[in-house]
């Protein structure tokens, strides 16, 4: 996995990393449970220092969990407003022209080409799930 | 008239499908130039041309006469076929110029709905609760990467890192100004048109590339390019068949994105040869120039007919 990459990056990009660990999971994460989830590519202290970072921001909130914190991901009203304003613009697909998706749609052909792909890739050198970290 | 000034209205037609032959020969970043120019280049010389074909008739109005200081109308052919040609050319150069003013009101709405979609965060990344995988690159002062929890979910962390370095090098390259450019370039020609899809794809290619720079991985941007799409391909409805034939290939851009990272020869044209590159970058290289050339060419004429018409040039 990334190793070695993660000290050079900045501390926005590592900010990023925490926060969509925390937004994937179900519920609110110690500081221990999102290191692991990030698969041990960032020191414990990091990773604390970057929760605490987010939380002054109100980013994230927090709950009492043991001897530490749990954090949860915030979202407050304007989240609602932006849930609405993200379906509209979900709509027109085409207009693709200022905002550049990660992925276009695919349809059967494209679907089936892809999974040939990653299982070819998935075959000889990766075990199924892939979290060896 | 110059014979000139009809040159750059066609060279269009030769150059887009010369510039999209050349651009699968060069790297993604390669490419995205050559296709810019291919669309900005033309898209000029040939709204300049249109202007020059509306001149000489425009020179009957009195105003435009006093304006050029003209003694007498510019007098290149017959006057009624002066007149048609320039009602016919201003008529289509104010057409393009009201399709190119509303693309730039809806792209500008488009992006203050995204902005506002993205809400009040603070930091780099916009995240929406929804289920729906979807993530993009939101331009702005500073740039945010928007991405759904569904998006967030269906990928290993690593393939999150990915995903983020993919958005930033759109972010860090403005890759938004070069879509908004050809976009708008599009309008000039229809010709034109049929360099937006290589240009987002150059792009999206681009992006991919730094991505791998960036987490030193080309295998798992791949994965988290080919994970994300079929995740939002389980959660969508229905996808519109592509025309196939048409694009003249099987795999539509995502497959070949993945192929190409995968160095799976899907994404490459099967006639791929150096040399072969290279001429067809020359081709386009001569289409541009004569494109360039012969409109200054027919400015030259022009601006001859118009001082003659002033009465400066007592030699005739």
């Amino acid at each position: 996995m990334g190793h070695g990459s993660a000290d050079r990056r900045s501390a926005g990009e590592l900010e990023a990393d925490v926060l969509a660990a925390l937004w994937a999971a179900e519920g609110p994460l110690t500081p221990g449970r999102v290191q692991e989830s990030l698969g041990g590519s960032l020191a414990r202290t990091t990773v604390t220092t970057i929760l605490g970072r987010l939380y002054g921001k109100g980013t994230v909130t927090r709950v009492r969990a043991g001897r530490g914190y749990a954090y949860t991901p915030t979202e407050d009203a304007p989240g609602l407003t932006a849930r609405r304003m993200h379906s509209e613009l979900a709509k027109d697909e085409d207009r693709r022209a200022v905002l550049a998706r990660f992925v276009s749609q695919l349809d059967d052909e494209d679907e089936r080409i892809l999974r040939s792909l990653l299982d070819a890739e998935d075959g000889p050198d990766r075990p199924a799930g892939g979290a060896a970290g | 008239m110059s014979y000139a000034v009809w040159v750059p209205l066609l060279v269009p037609f030769l150059a887009a499908p010369t510039a999209r032959r050349a651009a699968a020969y060069l790297s993604p970043r390669h490419a995205v130039v050559l296709l810019t120019t291919a669309a900005l280049l033309p898209a000029a010389t040939s709204s300049a041309a249109l202007a020059l074909l509306a001149v000489p008739g425009a020179s009957y109005l009195p105003a435009v006469a006093a304006l050029g200081e003209l003694a007498r109308p510019l007098s290149l052919g017959p006057p009624p076929v002066t007149v048609a040609l320039a009602l016919a050319a201003g008529g289509v150069l104010a057409w393009r110029a009201g399709l190119v003013a509303v693309a730039v009101r809806r792209d500008r709405a488009d992006l203050r709905r995204a902005r506002a979609a993205a809400g009040g965060t603070a930091g780099e990344l916009a995240v929406l609760r929804q289920a729906r995988p979807d993530a993009y690159a939101l331009p702005g002062r500073p740039g945010r990467i928007v991405v759904t929890t569904g998006m967030l979910r269906a990928l290993e962390p690593d393939e999150r890192a990915a995903l983020f370095a993919h958005e930033r090098a759109h972010l860090r390259g403005r890759h938004h100004r070069v879509l908004v450019a050809v976009e708008l370039a599009a309008l000039c020609h229809p010709a034109l048109r049929t360099l937006c899809e290589p240009v987002g794809y150059a792009l999206e290619r681009a992006a991919d590339e730094a991505a791998a720079a960036a987490v030193g991985d080309r295998r798992l941007v791949a994965r988290a390019i080919a994970r994300a799409a079929l995740a939002a391909r389980a959660a969508s409805a229905s996808a519109p068949d592509r025309p196939r034939a048409a694009l003249g290939m099987n795999a539509g851009p995502v497959p070949r994105r993945v192929a190409a990272l995968l160095d799976t020869p899907l994404a490459v044209p099967s006639t791929t040869s150096r040399p072969a590159g290279r001429l067809v970058v020359a081709a386009l290289v001569i289409c541009l120039t004569v494109s360039g050339a012969t409109a200054v060419d027919a400015v030259e004429d022009l601006h001859g007919h118009v001082e003659m018409a002033q009465g400066q040039n007592l030699t005739r």
